[in-house]
């Protein structure tokens, strides 16, 4: 029989540290859907979504029940919209509205790619699609939007950072009487993975299969309450330490990844090892690195201690799984962050210092709340900044700001649920207009000629 | 398929009898039952055979829950399979 410890230890990680799958997501392609009608594509991508997802939800509770493992998220990711629209023009919201209706219909949390991918320059449709994501968003409860500015192949697109600092600005205008929820659920990317479960920045890549299973973890309790038991080992130790959780911690992804692939009958996709924290207690990122021995998250010594957390998740995720993809690693959206908010609040935190530790995790700037005052220049600036470190380290990278219509420093906005609430944070006042009005495009880096 | 079934609680008298009652009314076969106190607390770990429950297995781990709980004991009923992919390779 099994170790009786180990089986003890299982059951503590759930009911005490907050383990838990974060999400199952099945990614539906949608190039089957295209038609020269967009009212016929509509009703092609109704069809589909629900057919294919219609046992989603379903199954994903079967798993919880009959695992005893708690599967937060049931999402749905399909192909990038834009590429959809650009055979039949008209009104995108139209593809918007039928995404709700069809992520109503099966009943999932979240569905995500309202996107287009515009790197290198705008195809047909993208411009269009971009301009109404704010309309979009604020139409819809469950659709989630992420446009990709930039990528180590091809370099950053300033005509698309340009417009999407208005874009993230209006969005969050058009939503101000719902705490400007509008801008949570849209992310601007630099190389963004095709095979992300994870929300907003979740689309169906064009190189991925028909559908396709993926699955996010979570349990940065888990990993918490590890190090908490062993406190005065050596840093060698605590790389250790986490190693060994994060492998604990994917097996659990990579049984109910495959049980949902053979139910569902759907191709497994990938597992993604991100350490993905909630607002609740015991489930901090930012409480891991105040474990290893900081008094805050954001004081020195916080780049390096991410540093390490994030190789050491995937190390030992990596051999826990057969596929791993996606973003995989730790997370630092600061609203959905119980530690990360309490840093924000006391100052310990800021913005430029969650910039340096963006080019050490897995994403980006996240769920950060800045001035409703903000001039959607200065939100461009920060897009290209983040994109830069992105391109020049060949990973990915993201900005989700949200503008805090109406509100200074120190207010708060709450969006409640797994978004979490967080206070408005600082930023650098000085004008980055002249530089953003330049459009054109910086050249991709050195690091890119591999061939 | 077999599960595992752990009960966790305050130490009294028929808890082994309670549960294992519960399992002989939906046909679940004990295989082999561990116990132990820590701290107080009483920790009961049996491993079943649940291929011929007699009930679906989800509505036999739901009426264990319900049971436990209103003794004030944490009882649960895991498919095996989820410790043995955590702490086996």
């Amino acid at each position: 029989m099994i170790n009786t410890r180990d089986i003890l230890e299982t059951i503590s990680m759930i009911q005490e540290e907050n383990l838990d799958i974060r999400t199952i997501t099945m990614g539906i392609s949608l190039l089957d859907c295209c038609h020269s009608d967009i009212d016929t594509a509509c009703t092609r991508v109704y069809d589909k979504i629900t057919r294919k997802a219609e046992k989603l939800v379903k199954t994903g509770e079967d798993i919880e029940k009959e695992f005893g493992i708690p599967i937060i998220h049931k999402r749905i990711s399909v192909t990038p919209i834009s590429m959809i629209y650009a055979s039949c023009g008209g009104d995108p919201v139209k593809f918007a509205r039928t995404l709700e209706k069809a992520s109503q219909a099966v009943g999932v949390n979240f569905l995500g790619g309202y996107s287009a991918l515009v790197q290198k320059g705008f195809a047909a449709g993208d411009i269009e699609l971009i301009r109404s994501i704010p309309e979009a968003l604020s139409v819809t409860d469950h659709i989630c939007s992420s446009v990709n500015i930039g990528s180590t192949k091809a370099g950053i697109n300033m005509d698309a950072v340009k417009l999407m600092g208005e874009i993230v600005k209006e969005t969050a205008e058009v939503t101000a009487d719902r705490d400007c929820i509008g801008a949570a659920k849209l992310v601007v990317f630099c190389n963004a993975p095709d095979d992300n479960p994870f929300m907003a920045g979740a689309f169906h890549g064009a190189g991925e299969p028909d559908c396709v299973i993926n699955v996010g973890v979570s349990g940065p309790g888990v990993v918490r309450a590890a190090l908490a038991k062993n406190s005065d080992c050596d840093i060698t130790g605590v790389a250790d330490i986490i190693k060994k959780t994060a492998f604990k911690i994917t097996r659990m992804g990579q049984l109910v990844a495959s049980e949902a692939s053979k139910r569902l009958d759907v191709p497994f996709g990938i597992v993604d090892l991100s350490l993905a924290p909630t607002p609740a207690v015991g489930d901090s990122v930012a409480h891991i690195l105040e474990e290893m021995g900081l008094e805050q998250c954001g004081t020195h010594g916080t780049t390096a201690a991410l540093a390490l957390l994030n190789d050491a998740v995937k190390k030992g995720g990596v051999m826990a799984s057969s596929h791993v993809g996606g973003l995989s690693g730790a997370f630092i959206p600061v609203t959905e962050d119980a530690g990360m908010i309490n840093a924000a609040r006391s100052g310990s935190l800021i913005i430029e210092k969650l910039e340096a530790m963006t080019a050490v995790c897995s994403v980006g700037l996240d769920m950060i709340v800045v001035p409703g005052d903000i001039s959607p220049a200065t939100i461009s600036a920060i897009i290209a900044d983040e994109a830069a470190i992105g391109m020049v380290n060949s990973k990915t990278t993201a900005v989700r700001l949200i503008p805090a219509i109406g509100k200074k420093v120190g207010e708060e906005l709450n969006f409640g649920g797994l978004l979490g609430s967080g206070p408005v944070m600082a930023i650098n006042e000085k004008s980055s207009e002249k530089f953003i009005a330049r459009g054109g495009r910086i050249p991709a880096p050195i690091q890119s000629l591999k061939n | 398929m077999r599960a595992v079934i752990t009960v966790v609680g305050r130490d009294k008298v028929g808890i082994l009898a309670k549960v294992s009652s519960i399992c002989a009314e939906n046909n679940v076969n004990v295989i082999e039952v561990s116990q132990s106190i820590l701290q107080d607390m009483f920790c009961m770990i049996m491993l079943t055979d649940v291929s011929e429950c007699s009930v679906p297995f989800t509505e036999f781990a739901e009426n264990l829950a319900k049971q436990g709980e209103e003794q004030n004991l944490s009882i649960r009923a895991m498919h095996e399979d989820v410790f043995n992919s955590m702490h086996r390779i």
